[in-house]
């Protein structure tokens, strides 16, 4: 029954091919245990990272005390949240306060189930040998990889919007009417940015995405870069990192959409914000900076891919940090128009403009001459679209009320 | 297997579209709207119908009740409906006449096909494992859509670009018009 149900619904992996009996069970139980441990162990490691690279940015020492180099300061800020009192607001609506910061965390867990974190993809398809089984690097491998992680965070929006509404006081509910109008925005240049990687790549398993891009022919430079930036954007909007945390502006919002939280609660949102940084980082890294691939420098095969992998995640988990060390917040309206009127419009343009290329090779026609040609058109529509926004942006000098008086 | 995880997934599913309507608080009502189509997107894994599965949630769980929620936190009706009163007069009586109406066609549907347990009927997305080009159903999909349904794939396509243009242009319109008779009568 298992072995009918596994492949098909959990995604093909090399694990499953002979049936699923009790090692296979094991393993995978393996897989989802180190994982989650892991991920634990890394936010924890990342909340200190990031105080610690913070006030050398701000020229401070930073966490010192606990542990060498403070390193154990935020297990000692987890163990005092979890014995402070619970507080749960007489103006909330209780169940759904109570289930708020689930909605944030189990999301956040969720995705890092696709991401292929090693293995050996200069041949070997990624596959590693476990006790003498050949298996995936990743705690799952489903035909639909990718949308796993769209699915996650268009759930997480539910987690931040939720908290908002069911603390029953004003300052929560205006922080995450904005947040969750920030994260859907978001959603779609994610998405559309992610198209011309799916285009590029032909699938969209995790594991076929890393498979496709070899030692150095990373989606990066197939897609043409272009993509790659959108997506750190929209993905630091998504994550509500700054310059784009205005879900919690303090200055204007108290504390944003957890201003009603406290205790266990509290740093369940606060770990879902930085799982969800190492996750996102690490989608990044596989969609278009080739995950684990890279050359071999060890003389242990599985060793170097997880090396690389863990190299390229820090290099982003640093630039997160970095953008929040130097960048002012943006105000709503300009996070509201870079989002609508610049990156949509451009994701969407670069994907027909990449589609021409593919479709000119397929066809035997000029590509270069195609792309020029798709180039002209997409100018052309940006020249309307500017048009159009600034015949907009003259009207509502005009009527600053906008017609919704 | 497939029996066990179609009994649990059609409770949740029943459980949530009765949460819908029975629901005093919209914002707990919309939630068990989503309660519904997650169990709506399991029973598509079942079916090896993962592309519908992950659209499911992103566009209907991620999208569209995202905003019915926000809908109604921006107006402020998150409180208790009085459900005593009938809104429009007749509408409960033509709800569930309609109600009926499509449990009723669908049964026939059923009855009709001749698709039961026996026979489970003609898998029209076939999903085989040992073959790696057809390692997703996605590919049939896209095949489907874009060459035997493209007209009404485009057509569907045109019609929501429209209503929503629609929508943006009607709400301008009409809190025009508010604003210059408010303006005319009031001031």
């Amino acid at each position: 029954m298992t072995a009918a149900l596994g492949p098909t619904v959990f995604g093909i992996d090399p694990l499953y091919v002979g049936g699923a009996g009790l090692a296979e069970v094991l393993i995978t139980l393996l897989k989802v245990g180190v994982a989650f441990a892991v991920l634990l162990v890394a936010v924890m490691l990342m909340i200190w990272f990031e105080r610690k690279l913070i006030s050398d940015m701000q020229n401070r020492i930073g966490p010192n005390l606990a542990g060498p180099f403070g390193i154990f300061q935020t297990l000692a800020d987890g163990i005092k949240l979890f014995f402070k009192e619970d507080l749960i607001p007489e103006q909330s609506d209780r169940l759904v306060f109570k289930l708020a910061p689930y909605l944030s965390l189990v999301p956040a867990f969720l995705v890092f189930a696709v991401v292929p974190v090693g293995g050996d993809f200069s041949g070997g398809n990624g596959r590693v040998s476990l006790f003498g089984h050949e298996t995936f690097l990743q705690v799952s491998d489903p035909p639909v990889g990718i949308l796993l992680v769209l699915a996650m965070s268009s759930v997480a929006v539910y987690g931040v919007m939720l908290a908002g509404w069911s603390s029953g006081s004003k300052y929560p509910l205006l922080a995450s009417v904005r947040a969750s109008a920030q994260m859907v925005s978001y959603e779609a240049a994610l998405g559309l940015s992610l198209a011309a990687v799916l285009l590029k790549s032909g699938s969209l398993s995790t594991n076929q995405i890393v498979a496709e891009q070899s030692v150095w022919n990373w989606n990066l430079w197939v897609t043409w870069v272009v993509p790659m930036v959108i997506f750190l954007i929209a993905a630091t909007a998504e994550l509500n990192r700054p310059p784009f945390d205005l879900v919690e502006a303090e200055q204007e919002l108290v504390g944003g959409f957890h201003t009603e939280y406290s205790s266990i609660r509290f740093a369940l949102f606060f770990l879902a914000e930085f799982m969800n940084t190492i996750t996102m980082s690490a989608i990044i890294v596989t969609l278009f900076l080739g995950g684990p691939n890279g050359p071999d420098f060890t003389t242990v095969g599985w060793l170097s891919g997880l090396l690389w992998f863990f190299i390229k995640l820090m290099l982003f988990l640093f630039a997160f940090v970095w953008l929040r060390a130097t960048l002012p917040r943006f105000r709503y309206d300009q996070l509201m128009d870079l989002g609508w009127k610049l990156l949509i419009p451009l994701s969407l343009g670069w994907l027909l403009v990449l589609a021409s290329y593919d479709v000119a090779g397929d066809r035997g026609w000029n590509r270069a001459a195609a792309v020029i040609v798709m180039l002209a058109i997409m100018a052309a529509l940006a020249g309307l679209l500017a048009l159009a926004l600034r015949a907009a942006r003259q009207r509502r000098e005009l009527d600053p009320q906008g017609g919704f008086a | 297997m497939e029996t066990a995880v179609f009994i649990v997934c059609a409770a949740i599913v029943l459980a949530g579209a009765l949460g819908v309507v029975l629901a005093r608080n919209p914002v707990h009502a919309a939630l068990s709207l989503v309660g519904t189509l997650f169990g709506m997107a399991v029973l598509f894994l079942n079916l090896e119908a993962h592309f519908l599965a992950a659209v499911q949630i992103i566009v209907y769980a991620g999208a569209i009740v995202v905003l019915f929620l926000f809908v109604i936190m921006l107006l402020g009706v998150d409180r208790l409906e009085d459900l005593s009163v009938e809104p429009i007069t007749g509408q409960r009586t033509l709800a569930i006449l309609a109600g009926v109406g499509t449990f009723v066609l669908a049964v026939a549907f059923l009855l009709g096909s001749g698709i039961g347990p026996s026979d489970p009927g003609p898998k029209i997305l076939t999903l085989d494992i040992t073959d790696q080009s057809t390692y997703s159903n996605l590919r049939q999909i896209a095949d489907f859509l874009f060459t035997d349904y493209v007209y009404a794939f485009e057509a569907t396509a045109a019609l929501l670009t429209i209503s929503v243009v629609g929508a943006v242009v009607m709400s301008r319109r009409m809190a025009c018009s508010d604003e210059a008779q408010e303006s005319a009568g009031d001031d």
